[in-house]
Protein backbone atom coordinates (compact mmCIF):
# COMPACT_ATOMS: atom_id res chain seq x y z
CA UNK A 1 0.00 0.00 0.00
CA UNK A 2 0.97 3.46 -0.82
CA UNK A 3 -0.46 6.81 -0.87
CA UNK A 4 -1.18 6.86 -4.63
CA UNK A 5 -3.59 3.25 -3.45
CA UNK A 6 -5.38 6.57 -0.87
CA UNK A 7 -5.29 9.43 -3.54
CA UNK A 8 -6.28 7.81 -7.09
CA UNK A 9 -7.44 6.08 -8.73
CA UNK A 10 -8.35 8.95 -11.44
CA UNK A 11 -11.59 7.57 -12.25
CA UNK A 12 -15.06 7.55 -14.14
CA UNK A 13 -17.72 7.81 -10.79
CA UNK A 14 -19.27 6.45 -8.98
CA UNK A 15 -18.12 4.13 -7.32
CA UNK A 16 -14.29 2.75 -6.55
CA UNK A 17 -15.64 -0.97 -5.85
CA UNK A 18 -18.37 -1.10 -8.40
CA UNK A 19 -17.33 1.27 -11.27
CA UNK A 20 -13.21 1.46 -11.30
CA UNK A 21 -13.04 -2.15 -9.89
CA UNK A 22 -15.56 -3.42 -12.59
CA UNK A 23 -13.84 -1.89 -15.30
CA UNK A 24 -10.28 -3.65 -14.00
CA UNK A 25 -12.38 -6.70 -14.03
CA UNK A 26 -13.14 -6.91 -17.14
CA UNK A 27 -9.39 -5.70 -18.42
CA UNK A 28 -8.58 -8.58 -16.64
CA UNK A 29 -10.63 -11.37 -18.21
CA UNK A 30 -9.76 -9.34 -22.09
CA UNK A 31 -5.99 -9.93 -20.89
CA UNK A 32 -6.63 -13.31 -20.38
CA UNK A 33 -8.19 -14.55 -22.99
CA UNK A 34 -5.55 -12.92 -24.86
CA UNK A 35 -7.26 -11.18 -27.61
CA UNK A 36 -10.49 -9.14 -28.60
CA UNK A 37 -13.79 -10.36 -27.67
CA UNK A 38 -16.59 -11.19 -29.97
CA UNK A 39 -18.96 -12.02 -27.64
CA UNK A 40 -19.16 -11.88 -23.74
CA UNK A 41 -21.82 -13.53 -21.58
CA UNK A 42 -21.30 -11.74 -17.89
CA UNK A 43 -22.84 -13.06 -14.82
CA UNK A 44 -23.63 -10.74 -11.87
CA UNK A 45 -23.08 -11.83 -8.49
CA UNK A 46 -25.01 -10.24 -5.45
CA UNK A 47 -24.50 -6.79 -5.22
CA UNK A 48 -23.34 -6.66 -8.52
CA UNK A 49 -26.69 -8.03 -9.70
CA UNK A 50 -29.23 -5.97 -7.15
CA UNK A 51 -27.35 -1.89 -7.70
CA UNK A 52 -25.15 -2.94 -10.80
CA UNK A 53 -27.02 -0.98 -12.94
CA UNK A 54 -27.38 1.92 -10.84
CA UNK A 55 -23.59 2.54 -10.29
CA UNK A 56 -22.88 1.70 -13.75
CA UNK A 57 -21.58 -1.46 -13.06
CA UNK A 58 -22.57 -2.91 -16.38
CA UNK A 59 -21.25 -0.13 -18.82
CA UNK A 60 -17.67 -0.62 -16.39
CA UNK A 61 -17.49 -4.36 -17.21
CA UNK A 62 -18.29 -4.00 -20.71
CA UNK A 63 -15.57 -1.06 -21.04
CA UNK A 64 -13.24 -3.18 -19.49
CA UNK A 65 -13.83 -5.93 -21.82
CA UNK A 66 -13.12 -3.07 -24.63
CA UNK A 67 -9.84 -2.98 -23.08
CA UNK A 68 -10.34 0.62 -21.95
CA UNK A 69 -9.13 2.88 -18.72
CA UNK A 70 -11.14 3.15 -15.16
CA UNK A 71 -11.23 7.46 -16.17
CA UNK A 72 -11.99 7.06 -19.53
CA UNK A 73 -15.03 9.08 -20.37
CA UNK A 74 -16.70 7.16 -22.82
CA UNK A 75 -17.74 4.96 -20.53
CA UNK A 76 -21.05 5.86 -19.77
CA UNK A 77 -21.64 5.05 -23.36
CA UNK A 78 -19.38 2.01 -23.64
CA UNK A 79 -22.99 -0.34 -24.67
CA UNK A 80 -23.03 2.06 -27.91
CA UNK A 81 -19.19 1.24 -28.49
CA UNK A 82 -19.51 -2.27 -28.35
CA UNK A 83 -22.25 -1.91 -30.28
CA UNK A 84 -20.03 -0.40 -33.22
CA UNK A 85 -17.41 -2.30 -32.77
CA UNK A 86 -19.58 -5.71 -33.28
CA UNK A 87 -19.17 -6.95 -29.44
CA UNK A 88 -21.96 -8.69 -28.69
CA UNK A 89 -22.92 -8.58 -24.97
CA UNK A 90 -25.32 -10.20 -22.89
CA UNK A 91 -25.96 -10.31 -18.63
CA UNK A 92 -27.54 -12.83 -16.41
CA UNK A 93 -28.03 -12.54 -12.75
CA UNK A 94 -26.21 -15.40 -11.26
CA UNK A 95 -25.88 -17.04 -8.24
CA UNK A 96 -22.42 -17.75 -6.78
CA UNK A 97 -22.92 -19.34 -3.71
CA UNK A 98 -22.68 -17.48 -0.18
CA UNK A 99 -19.35 -17.74 0.30
CA UNK A 100 -18.43 -15.60 -3.08
CA UNK A 101 -17.65 -11.96 -2.80
CA UNK A 102 -21.12 -9.37 -2.97
CA UNK A 103 -19.20 -7.60 -5.82
CA UNK A 104 -18.46 -11.03 -8.22
CA UNK A 105 -18.87 -11.30 -11.73
CA UNK A 106 -18.17 -14.48 -14.16
CA UNK A 107 -17.25 -13.81 -17.89
CA UNK A 108 -18.09 -16.23 -20.51
CA UNK A 109 -15.93 -15.04 -23.73
CA UNK A 110 -15.53 -15.78 -26.94
CA UNK A 111 -12.48 -14.43 -29.22
CA UNK A 112 -12.15 -12.75 -32.21
CA UNK A 113 -10.19 -15.37 -33.37
CA UNK A 114 -12.21 -18.15 -31.88
CA UNK A 115 -10.60 -18.52 -28.41
CA UNK A 116 -13.21 -19.29 -25.51
CA UNK A 117 -12.49 -18.84 -22.19
CA UNK A 118 -14.34 -18.23 -18.28
CA UNK A 119 -12.62 -15.76 -16.00
CA UNK A 120 -13.92 -14.77 -12.49
CA UNK A 121 -13.09 -12.19 -10.03
CA UNK A 122 -14.35 -9.79 -7.55
CA UNK A 123 -13.87 -6.32 -7.17
CA UNK A 124 -12.83 -6.20 -3.35
CA UNK A 125 -12.67 -2.49 -2.31
CA UNK A 126 -10.75 1.15 -3.74
CA UNK A 127 -10.54 -0.32 -7.16
CA UNK A 128 -9.05 -3.12 -6.05
CA UNK A 129 -9.62 -6.73 -8.44
CA UNK A 130 -9.15 -10.27 -7.31
CA UNK A 131 -9.21 -12.90 -10.27
CA UNK A 132 -10.44 -16.18 -8.60
CA UNK A 133 -11.13 -19.00 -11.26
CA UNK A 134 -9.53 -18.93 -14.81
CA UNK A 135 -11.43 -21.81 -17.38
CA UNK A 136 -12.65 -23.16 -14.25
CA UNK A 137 -9.66 -23.57 -12.67
CA UNK A 138 -9.68 -21.76 -8.68
CA UNK A 139 -6.84 -19.86 -8.54
CA UNK A 140 -5.99 -16.16 -7.12
CA UNK A 141 -4.13 -12.91 -8.24
CA UNK A 142 -4.54 -8.86 -8.53
CA UNK A 143 -3.53 -7.57 -11.35
CA UNK A 144 -1.02 -5.69 -9.50
CA UNK A 145 1.53 -7.04 -11.11
CA UNK A 146 2.46 -9.00 -14.32
CA UNK A 147 1.69 -12.48 -14.03
CA UNK A 148 2.11 -15.85 -15.48
CA UNK A 149 -0.47 -18.13 -15.53
CA UNK A 150 0.63 -21.66 -16.62
CA UNK A 151 -1.61 -24.78 -17.04
CA UNK A 152 0.70 -28.41 -16.38
CA UNK A 153 0.90 -31.46 -15.00
CA UNK A 154 0.81 -31.62 -11.05
CA UNK A 155 4.71 -33.68 -11.11
CA UNK A 156 7.96 -33.35 -9.45
CA UNK A 157 10.47 -30.35 -10.57
CA UNK A 158 7.64 -28.66 -12.58
CA UNK A 159 7.74 -25.49 -10.36
CA UNK A 160 11.92 -25.65 -10.33
CA UNK A 161 11.78 -25.68 -14.29
CA UNK A 162 9.48 -23.07 -14.67
CA UNK A 163 11.20 -20.81 -12.25
CA UNK A 164 14.54 -22.43 -12.97
CA UNK A 165 13.91 -20.10 -16.83
CA UNK A 166 12.65 -17.01 -14.78
CA UNK A 167 15.69 -16.74 -13.08
CA UNK A 168 18.04 -16.96 -16.14
CA UNK A 169 16.13 -15.00 -17.78
CA UNK A 170 16.19 -12.35 -15.28
CA UNK A 171 12.73 -12.58 -14.09
CA UNK A 172 12.54 -12.00 -10.65
CA UNK A 173 9.18 -13.73 -8.79
CA UNK A 174 7.23 -11.54 -6.27
CA UNK A 175 5.06 -13.83 -5.02
CA UNK A 176 3.79 -17.41 -6.67
CA UNK A 177 1.29 -20.31 -5.09
CA UNK A 178 0.63 -23.31 -7.09
CA UNK A 179 -3.12 -24.44 -7.40
CA UNK A 180 -4.29 -28.53 -8.28
CA UNK A 181 -7.62 -29.91 -8.13
CA UNK A 182 -6.31 -33.25 -7.82
CA UNK A 183 -3.37 -35.19 -6.92
CA UNK A 184 -1.00 -36.06 -9.95
CA UNK A 185 -3.37 -33.89 -12.62
CA UNK A 186 -3.71 -30.68 -13.78
CA UNK A 187 -2.35 -28.03 -11.86
CA UNK A 188 -1.76 -24.22 -12.19
CA UNK A 189 0.75 -21.96 -11.13
CA UNK A 190 -0.10 -18.16 -10.64
CA UNK A 191 3.46 -16.17 -10.79
CA UNK A 192 3.94 -12.33 -9.95
CA UNK A 193 6.86 -10.95 -11.17
CA UNK A 194 8.51 -7.94 -11.05
CA UNK A 195 9.99 -7.13 -14.35
CA UNK A 196 7.33 -7.02 -17.30
CA UNK A 197 7.21 -10.45 -18.83
CA UNK A 198 8.07 -10.60 -22.57
CA UNK A 199 6.92 -13.36 -25.27
CA UNK A 200 10.60 -14.83 -25.47
CA UNK A 201 10.01 -15.61 -21.78
CA UNK A 202 6.47 -16.65 -22.39
CA UNK A 203 6.95 -19.31 -25.16
CA UNK A 204 10.51 -20.83 -23.17
CA UNK A 205 8.29 -21.27 -20.55
CA UNK A 206 6.11 -22.94 -22.99
CA UNK A 207 8.70 -25.70 -24.60
CA UNK A 208 9.02 -27.21 -21.25
CA UNK A 209 7.43 -30.72 -21.87
CA UNK A 210 4.67 -30.64 -18.47
CA UNK A 211 3.01 -27.36 -19.88
CA UNK A 212 -0.06 -27.64 -21.23
CA UNK A 213 -0.44 -23.75 -21.82
CA UNK A 214 0.99 -20.74 -20.69
CA UNK A 215 -0.72 -16.80 -20.25
CA UNK A 216 1.28 -13.43 -19.26
CA UNK A 217 -1.37 -11.01 -18.09
CA UNK A 218 0.66 -7.31 -17.83
CA UNK A 219 -0.61 -5.50 -14.96
CA UNK A 220 -4.39 -4.06 -15.11
CA UNK B 1 -7.10 -7.11 2.41
CA UNK B 2 -4.89 -6.78 5.57
CA UNK B 3 -1.70 -4.87 6.32
CA UNK B 4 0.97 -4.16 8.63
CA UNK B 5 -0.43 -1.70 11.63
CA UNK B 6 0.77 1.32 11.01
CA UNK B 7 0.77 4.53 13.50
CA UNK B 8 0.33 8.07 13.41
CA UNK B 9 1.89 8.65 16.79
CA UNK B 10 5.06 7.31 15.31
CA UNK B 11 5.05 9.47 12.70
CA UNK B 12 4.10 11.80 14.68
CA UNK B 13 7.35 11.39 17.36
CA UNK B 14 9.68 10.65 14.18
CA UNK B 15 8.64 14.17 12.73
CA UNK B 16 9.41 15.99 15.93
CA UNK B 17 12.77 14.00 16.64
CA UNK B 18 14.11 14.60 13.21
CA UNK B 19 12.98 18.32 14.00
CA UNK B 20 11.10 19.01 10.53
CA UNK B 21 7.13 20.34 10.12
CA UNK B 22 4.85 16.96 9.41
CA UNK B 23 4.09 18.23 5.63
CA UNK B 24 8.44 17.49 4.80
CA UNK B 25 8.17 14.45 7.10
CA UNK B 26 5.44 13.04 5.02
CA UNK B 27 6.98 13.84 1.89
CA UNK B 28 10.32 12.26 2.67
CA UNK B 29 8.98 9.28 3.80
CA UNK B 30 6.72 8.22 1.46
CA UNK B 31 9.04 9.71 -1.57
CA UNK B 32 11.45 6.79 0.02
CA UNK B 33 9.09 4.13 0.32
CA UNK B 34 8.03 4.67 -3.50
CA UNK B 35 11.73 4.62 -4.32
CA UNK B 36 10.65 8.05 -6.15
CA UNK B 37 12.60 11.48 -5.97
CA UNK B 38 10.03 13.52 -3.98
CA UNK B 39 9.65 16.57 -6.68
CA UNK B 40 8.12 13.24 -9.15
CA UNK B 41 5.79 12.39 -6.06
CA UNK B 42 4.69 15.85 -5.73
CA UNK B 43 4.26 16.50 -9.63
CA UNK B 44 2.06 13.12 -9.81
CA UNK B 45 -0.18 14.79 -6.85
CA UNK B 46 -0.31 17.73 -9.39
CA UNK B 47 -2.19 15.76 -11.91
CA UNK B 48 -4.47 14.51 -9.69
CA UNK B 49 -5.29 18.07 -8.33
CA UNK B 50 -5.53 18.82 -11.70
CA UNK B 51 -8.47 16.36 -12.17
CA UNK B 52 -9.77 17.52 -8.90
CA UNK B 53 -10.54 21.13 -10.19
CA UNK B 54 -12.11 19.44 -13.55
CA UNK B 55 -14.62 17.64 -11.36
CA UNK B 56 -15.44 20.54 -9.46
CA UNK B 57 -16.32 22.70 -12.64
CA UNK B 58 -18.48 19.20 -13.75
CA UNK B 59 -20.47 19.50 -10.94
CA UNK B 60 -20.49 23.60 -11.34
CA UNK B 61 -22.41 22.53 -14.89
CA UNK B 62 -25.56 21.60 -12.75
CA UNK B 63 -25.62 18.29 -14.56
CA UNK B 64 -27.96 15.14 -12.95
CA UNK B 65 -26.71 11.93 -11.28
CA UNK B 66 -27.62 8.49 -12.97
CA UNK B 67 -29.88 7.48 -10.38
CA UNK B 68 -31.42 10.82 -11.09
CA UNK B 69 -32.03 11.44 -7.25
CA UNK B 70 -28.95 14.60 -7.02
CA UNK B 71 -27.68 17.06 -8.71
CA UNK B 72 -27.75 21.55 -8.79
CA UNK B 73 -27.24 21.55 -5.58
CA UNK B 74 -23.60 22.58 -5.75
CA UNK B 75 -24.89 25.65 -8.52
CA UNK B 76 -28.17 26.72 -6.11
CA UNK B 77 -25.67 26.66 -3.15
CA UNK B 78 -22.85 28.73 -4.55
CA UNK B 79 -25.32 31.10 -6.19
CA UNK B 80 -27.12 31.68 -2.97
CA UNK B 81 -24.57 32.31 -0.99
CA UNK B 82 -23.41 34.87 -3.37
CA UNK B 83 -26.52 37.06 -2.70
CA UNK B 84 -27.15 36.35 0.64
CA UNK B 85 -26.22 39.39 2.88
CA UNK B 86 -26.02 37.39 5.84
CA UNK B 87 -24.12 33.84 5.67
CA UNK B 88 -23.81 31.51 8.05
CA UNK B 89 -20.63 29.57 7.23
CA UNK B 90 -17.93 32.83 6.20
CA UNK B 91 -16.36 32.94 2.53
CA UNK B 92 -13.61 29.88 2.85
CA UNK B 93 -16.60 27.65 4.45
CA UNK B 94 -18.94 28.06 2.14
CA UNK B 95 -16.69 27.78 -0.63
CA UNK B 96 -15.01 24.24 0.22
CA UNK B 97 -18.83 22.73 0.76
CA UNK B 98 -19.93 23.96 -2.80
CA UNK B 99 -16.79 22.45 -4.23
CA UNK B 100 -17.24 18.90 -2.27
CA UNK B 101 -20.62 19.22 -3.38
CA UNK B 102 -19.76 19.90 -6.93
CA UNK B 103 -17.24 17.03 -7.14
CA UNK B 104 -19.89 14.56 -5.40
CA UNK B 105 -22.50 15.25 -8.22
CA UNK B 106 -19.80 15.01 -11.07
CA UNK B 107 -19.20 11.55 -9.41
CA UNK B 108 -22.65 10.56 -9.37
CA UNK B 109 -22.99 11.88 -12.65
CA UNK B 110 -20.39 9.07 -13.40
CA UNK B 111 -17.71 12.25 -14.44
CA UNK B 112 -13.72 11.94 -13.81
CA UNK B 113 -13.15 12.20 -10.46
CA UNK B 114 -9.74 11.06 -8.27
CA UNK B 115 -10.86 8.32 -5.56
CA UNK B 116 -10.04 10.32 -2.19
CA UNK B 117 -9.94 7.75 -0.42
CA UNK B 118 -12.88 6.74 -2.12
CA UNK B 119 -15.41 7.78 -4.98
CA UNK B 120 -18.13 8.51 -2.47
CA UNK B 121 -16.46 10.75 -0.53
CA UNK B 122 -14.43 12.13 -3.38
CA UNK B 123 -15.66 15.44 -2.69
CA UNK B 124 -14.17 16.55 0.85
CA UNK B 125 -10.24 17.02 -0.01
CA UNK B 126 -10.81 18.94 -3.74
CA UNK B 127 -13.77 21.66 -1.75
CA UNK B 128 -10.96 22.13 1.19
CA UNK B 129 -7.77 22.40 -1.07
CA UNK B 130 -9.68 24.39 -3.92
CA UNK B 131 -10.91 26.98 -0.98
CA UNK B 132 -7.65 27.17 0.43
CA UNK B 133 -5.96 28.15 -2.67
CA UNK B 134 -8.33 30.83 -4.06
CA UNK B 135 -9.50 32.18 -0.18
CA UNK B 136 -5.64 32.07 0.93
CA UNK B 137 -3.80 31.59 -2.27
CA UNK B 138 -2.28 28.57 -1.53
CA UNK B 139 0.16 27.75 -4.77
CA UNK B 140 -0.56 24.32 -6.08
CA UNK B 141 2.36 22.81 -5.67
CA UNK B 142 1.58 22.95 -1.31
CA UNK B 143 -1.76 21.85 -2.18
CA UNK B 144 -0.19 18.77 -3.77
CA UNK B 145 2.02 18.52 -0.31
CA UNK B 146 -1.48 18.54 1.36
CA UNK B 147 -2.53 15.31 -0.52
CA UNK B 148 0.67 13.69 0.66
CA UNK B 149 -0.16 13.99 4.21
CA UNK B 150 -3.28 13.46 3.21
CA UNK B 151 -2.65 10.34 1.77
CA UNK B 152 -0.24 9.42 4.79
CA UNK B 153 -3.15 9.78 7.32
CA UNK B 154 -5.18 7.33 4.82
CA UNK B 155 -3.07 5.06 4.80
CA UNK B 156 -2.46 4.86 8.90
CA UNK B 157 -6.53 4.65 8.84
CA UNK B 158 -6.38 1.82 6.08
CA UNK B 159 -4.24 -0.20 7.96
CA UNK B 160 -5.88 -0.22 11.18
CA UNK B 161 -8.93 0.11 10.34
CA UNK B 162 -10.98 0.61 7.10
CA UNK B 163 -11.21 2.88 3.93
CA UNK B 164 -14.92 1.06 2.79
CA UNK B 165 -18.51 1.96 4.00
CA UNK B 166 -18.97 -1.94 3.06
CA UNK B 167 -16.39 -2.71 6.10
CA UNK B 168 -16.66 0.20 8.26
CA UNK B 169 -19.64 2.43 7.34
CA UNK B 170 -19.70 5.94 6.07
CA UNK B 171 -17.51 6.81 8.85
CA UNK B 172 -14.74 5.09 7.03
CA UNK B 173 -15.57 6.90 3.88
CA UNK B 174 -16.64 10.36 4.60
CA UNK B 175 -15.11 10.28 7.91
CA UNK B 176 -11.76 9.09 6.89
CA UNK B 177 -11.76 12.00 4.33
CA UNK B 178 -12.90 14.53 6.64
CA UNK B 179 -9.52 13.23 8.61
CA UNK B 180 -7.49 12.96 5.95
CA UNK B 181 -8.33 16.71 5.00
CA UNK B 182 -8.15 18.20 8.38
CA UNK B 183 -4.40 16.89 9.04
CA UNK B 184 -3.71 18.13 5.63
CA UNK B 185 -5.30 21.83 6.41
CA UNK B 186 -3.55 21.90 10.08
CA UNK B 187 -0.18 21.06 8.51
CA UNK B 188 -0.45 23.58 5.08
CA UNK B 189 -1.42 26.38 7.89
CA UNK B 190 1.65 26.08 9.90
CA UNK B 191 0.46 23.95 12.43
CA UNK B 192 3.11 21.26 13.92
CA UNK B 193 2.75 17.45 13.77
CA UNK B 194 1.02 16.99 16.96
CA UNK B 195 -1.45 19.36 16.01
CA UNK B 196 -1.97 17.52 12.86
CA UNK B 197 -2.46 14.41 14.64
CA UNK B 198 -5.18 16.11 17.09
CA UNK B 199 -7.32 17.45 14.14
CA UNK B 200 -7.39 14.05 12.61
CA UNK B 201 -8.50 12.17 15.81
CA UNK B 202 -10.93 14.89 17.14
CA UNK B 203 -12.67 14.72 12.91
CA UNK B 204 -13.04 10.89 13.21
CA UNK B 205 -14.39 11.43 17.25
CA UNK B 206 -16.96 13.49 15.70
CA UNK B 207 -18.03 10.99 13.12
CA UNK B 208 -17.18 8.14 14.82
CA UNK B 209 -20.45 5.90 14.49
CA UNK B 210 -21.35 7.16 11.08
CA UNK B 211 -23.43 4.87 8.90
CA UNK B 212 -23.69 3.73 5.20
CA UNK B 213 -27.47 3.46 3.83
CA UNK B 214 -27.46 4.90 0.60
CA UNK B 215 -30.77 5.13 -1.27
CA UNK B 216 -31.25 2.03 -3.93
CA UNK B 217 -27.69 1.60 -2.97
CA UNK B 218 -26.47 4.49 -5.10
CA UNK B 219 -23.94 7.00 -4.75
CA UNK B 220 -25.88 9.39 -4.05
CA UNK B 221 -28.73 9.79 -1.06
CA UNK B 222 -26.78 10.71 1.45
CA UNK B 223 -23.35 10.49 0.48
CA UNK B 224 -23.49 13.70 -1.50
CA UNK B 225 -24.56 15.64 1.65
CA UNK B 226 -22.19 13.29 4.06
CA UNK B 227 -19.34 15.19 1.72
CA UNK B 228 -20.74 18.75 2.52
CA UNK B 229 -20.82 17.35 6.20
CA UNK B 230 -17.16 15.66 6.76
CA UNK B 231 -15.68 19.36 4.88
CA UNK B 232 -17.47 20.88 8.01
CA UNK B 233 -16.45 18.85 10.59
CA UNK B 234 -12.72 18.86 9.27
CA UNK B 235 -12.45 22.54 9.66
CA UNK B 236 -13.83 22.41 12.97
CA UNK B 237 -11.73 19.94 13.77
CA UNK B 238 -8.43 21.81 12.41
CA UNK B 239 -9.43 24.79 13.49
CA UNK B 240 -9.63 23.88 17.22
CA UNK B 241 -6.33 21.68 16.66
CA UNK B 242 -4.35 25.28 15.63
CA UNK B 243 -5.40 26.89 18.67
CA UNK B 244 -4.21 24.23 20.53
CA UNK B 245 -7.00 21.58 21.79
CA UNK B 246 -5.36 18.21 22.31
CA UNK B 247 -8.08 15.75 21.51
CA UNK B 248 -8.28 13.32 25.20
CA UNK B 249 -7.82 10.02 23.21
CA UNK B 250 -4.65 9.11 21.69
CA UNK B 251 -4.93 9.10 17.49
CA UNK B 252 -3.66 5.92 16.85
CA UNK B 253 -6.81 4.84 19.73
CA UNK B 254 -9.74 6.96 17.88
CA UNK B 255 -8.90 5.21 14.89
CA UNK B 256 -8.83 1.57 16.49
CA UNK B 257 -12.11 2.47 18.29
CA UNK B 258 -13.41 3.59 14.96
CA UNK B 259 -12.25 0.26 13.48
CA UNK B 260 -14.05 -1.74 15.94
CA UNK B 261 -17.24 0.67 16.23
CA UNK B 262 -17.51 -0.99 12.13
CA UNK B 263 -16.84 -3.96 13.07
CA UNK B 264 -19.93 -4.10 15.35
CA UNK B 265 -21.99 -1.82 12.86
CA UNK B 266 -24.83 -4.10 12.07
CA UNK B 267 -24.40 -4.97 8.33
CA UNK B 268 -28.01 -3.90 7.00
CA UNK B 269 -25.82 -0.14 7.68
CA UNK B 270 -23.19 -1.12 5.88
CA UNK B 271 -23.60 -0.27 1.73
CA UNK B 272 -26.05 -2.90 1.54
CA UNK B 273 -29.10 -0.33 1.30
CA UNK B 274 -31.01 -2.62 4.00
CA UNK B 275 -31.35 0.06 6.78
CA UNK B 276 -30.95 3.76 7.89
CA UNK B 277 -32.31 6.04 5.18
CA UNK B 278 -32.44 3.40 2.20
CA UNK B 279 -35.64 1.58 4.27
CA UNK B 280 -37.83 4.97 4.63
CA UNK B 281 -40.95 5.24 3.08
CA UNK B 282 -39.40 7.77 0.97
CA UNK B 283 -36.37 5.77 0.27
CA UNK B 284 -37.84 3.05 -0.49
CA UNK B 285 -40.40 4.42 -2.74
CA UNK B 286 -37.46 6.48 -5.18
CA UNK B 287 -35.66 2.45 -4.97
CA UNK B 288 -38.75 1.12 -6.56
CA UNK B 289 -39.05 4.24 -8.72
CA UNK B 290 -35.36 3.74 -9.99
CA UNK B 291 -35.62 0.03 -10.12
CA UNK B 292 -38.74 -1.40 -10.37
CA UNK B 293 -40.38 -3.72 -8.21
CA UNK B 294 -38.19 -6.64 -8.71
CA UNK B 295 -35.27 -5.11 -6.38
Amino acid sequence: MNIFDIIGPVMVGPSSSHTAGAVRLGNAARAILGQDIAEAIIGLHGSFSQTGRGHGTDLALVAGLMGWATDDLRIPQSFEYAQAAGLQFSFRHINAGDAAHPNFVKFWLTGLNGAEGQVAGASIGGGRVVISEVDGFPLEFTGDFPTILTLHEDRPGAVAEVTGILSKRGVNIAQMRVFRRNKGGLASMVLETDQPVDAADISAVAGLGMIKTVRCINTI
Amino acid sequence: MSFAKLSLAEWIKAAQEQDTDFTDFCLRFQAAQLAMPADDVIARMEEMLKVMKLSIEEGLKGIRSKGGLVGGDACKLRQYLQRADKTLMGKFTGKAIVYSLAVGEANAAMGRIVAAPTAGSSGVLPGILFALKEEYGFPERELAKGLIVAGAIGMVIASRASLAGAAGGCQAECGSAGAMAAGAMVSLLGGDSEQAGNAVAITIKNMLGLVCDPVAGLVEVPCVKRNAGAVSQAIIAAEMALAGIRSAIPVDEVIDAMDSVGQSMHCSLKETAQGGLAVTPTGLALTEKIFGTDE
